[in-house]
This record gives structure tokens, C-alpha cells and sequence, in this order.
């Protein structure tokens, strides 16, 4: 069981998505066998200003059913891409406040190089593809959506 | 012109705030594309803020405005996604 592991063999995939709040690093020991000596966990948190304006708080909205498919795809394609043990990806939806977790991407590999580099697969693909919207509320009392296509905008008003 | 069939249009995020409704069931004809279904909303439903590529997913999968809808799909209109 000790040998070093190929990209063929069997990774460790665990995803979700969910309202309950995202805890602590240490959450992620359990993540890597002694054949990984690498692990990562990257935290996306809320942060207090967007785009110069100040940010209160945020709710995330999400295509429940299918943003759990995509983000295992996505994980899934991480493991067949790259030489990692484990991977596990949580995204968090309903209202968050500042410094909350809004997302976690954990990756567990022999070496270093696979780690960050599935690590940083997974949370770009996140960014493109996750079917999950994000409600701003500022500092001034207005709320908007972030990314929102101009049409929209001035539909709106 | 074939039968009709009812299609199931999800509005996220911004596209339901501005539908003031999360989910309504349009009637199309047989064979009509995703196109066919943006357009019935833009025109006869008014929801005339709908990007002309707005991107869906049917049936919980990314797909192209091509593409042919059955009775009893799951389309969900997707404004740009702002995860992470």
C-alpha cells in the first residue's frame, strides 16, 4: 500500500454542496493516505469589498441538483487529470456573513507540483461552470448580482 | 407540426428576479430548439431582457441553443455563474 500511486488507481472523490457553515482546516486530516506527501486546502471566503464597493454580506443561490453534478465532474476530471490521491470540493449556499467560507477545495497528492495544479484546476472550473449565483448586499443598503449582464441591469431599474 | 409539449423553464438568479417567479411550464411545438424556447419567452412571455445567448442547461446539463427539446424537459436559463 505503499507504493506511489499512478493516475489510474482509485482516487478519493468527495463533494457537496450545502447551507451548513464550512469549519475548520484540521476537518481536512482525514483527507491524504502515507502515499501522499502533499495536501492543500484551499479556502474561497467573503470578502468585505467587491469591485470598490463595500460589502455587508452576500447570500449564494444555487441550481441545487445540478451544481452537485457539476462539481463532481469537475472533480472527476481532476482526478483523471492529474496524480492525486484525493480530492474534495464544498461549496456552501444560503446567506453568508464576512470571512464566512463560501467554498473549499482540499486535494491530497504524492507530490507537490499535481497538488497545486488540481487544486487550482478545480476552483477555476468552479468559477466557470458551477451553477451558483451570488446576491451582494452593500455597506449603503443596495443589494445586485454579481456578474449580472448589462440587459438585466436596465431591465431592473 | 407535431404534438405539443410542455417544457419546465427554471429562472435563476437574476433571471428570477426579474421574472418575479422561479420556475414556469411553457407549450411549444414538437421538435422546437432551445431557441425556439428563448424566443417564446422574449416575444410572447415579454421577458425581453434575456441575453440573445443566454446559456441553459436541459436537464441539468449544459447545452446549445440547438438543441431539440422533448415533453417533460427541465430547462434552466443561466445568467453567469458567480460561485467560489
Amino acid at each position: 500500500m505503499a507504493s506511489e500511486r499512478t493516475p489510474d488507481r482509485d482516487v478519493a472523490i468527495e463533494t457537496g454542496i450545502t447551507t451548513d457553515p464550512i469549519g475548520r482546516l484540521d476537518a481536512f486530516d482525514d483527507l491524504s493516505t502515507h502515499a501522499d506527501g502533499a495536501v492543500l486546502v484551499f479556502q474561497g471566503r467573503v470578502r468585505e469589498t467587491n469591485e470598490g464597493r463595500k460589502v455587508s454580506g452576500l447570500s449564494y443561490e444555487a441550481y441545487g441538483e445540478m451544481a452537485e453534478k457539476e462539481l463532481a465532474a469537475i472533480c472527476g476530471e481532476a482526478a483523471a487529470s492529474f496524480e492525486i490521491g484525493a480530492v474534495r470540493a464544498v461549496h456552501r449556499v444560503g446567506d453568508l456573513e464576512l470571512g464566512d467560507v463560501a467554498v473549499v477545495v482540499g486535494v491530497a497528492a504524492p507530490h507537490r507540483n499535481a497538488c497545486y495544479e488540481a487544486s487550482r484546476f478545480v476552483i477555476e472550473q468552479v468559477k466557470v461552470r458551477l451553477p451558483v449565483w451570488k446576491h451582494e448586499r452593500y455597506a449603503d443598503g443596495e443589494t445586485g448580482w454579481v456578474g449580472a449582464p448589462a440587459v438585466t441591469k436596465a431591465a431592473s431599474r | 407540426m407535431g404534438d405539443l409539449i410542455r417544457v419546465k423553464t427554471l429562472f435563476f438568479g437574476v433571471y428570477g428576479e426579474l421574472a418575479a417567479s422561479r420556475e414556469d411550464v411553457t407549450e411549444l411545438p414538437g421538435d422546437s430548439t432551445v431557441s425556439d424556447l428563448v424566443e417564446a419567452l422574449r416575444g410572447p412571455r415579454g421577458f425581453d431582457w434575456l441575453p440573445d445567448r443566454v446559456v441553459v442547461a436541459v436537464n441539468q446539463t449544459y447545452a446549445e441553443s440547438g438543441t431539440v427539446l422533448a415533453d417533460g424537459d427541465e430547462v434552466a436559463l443561466i445568467p453567469p455563474v458567480a460561485g467560489g
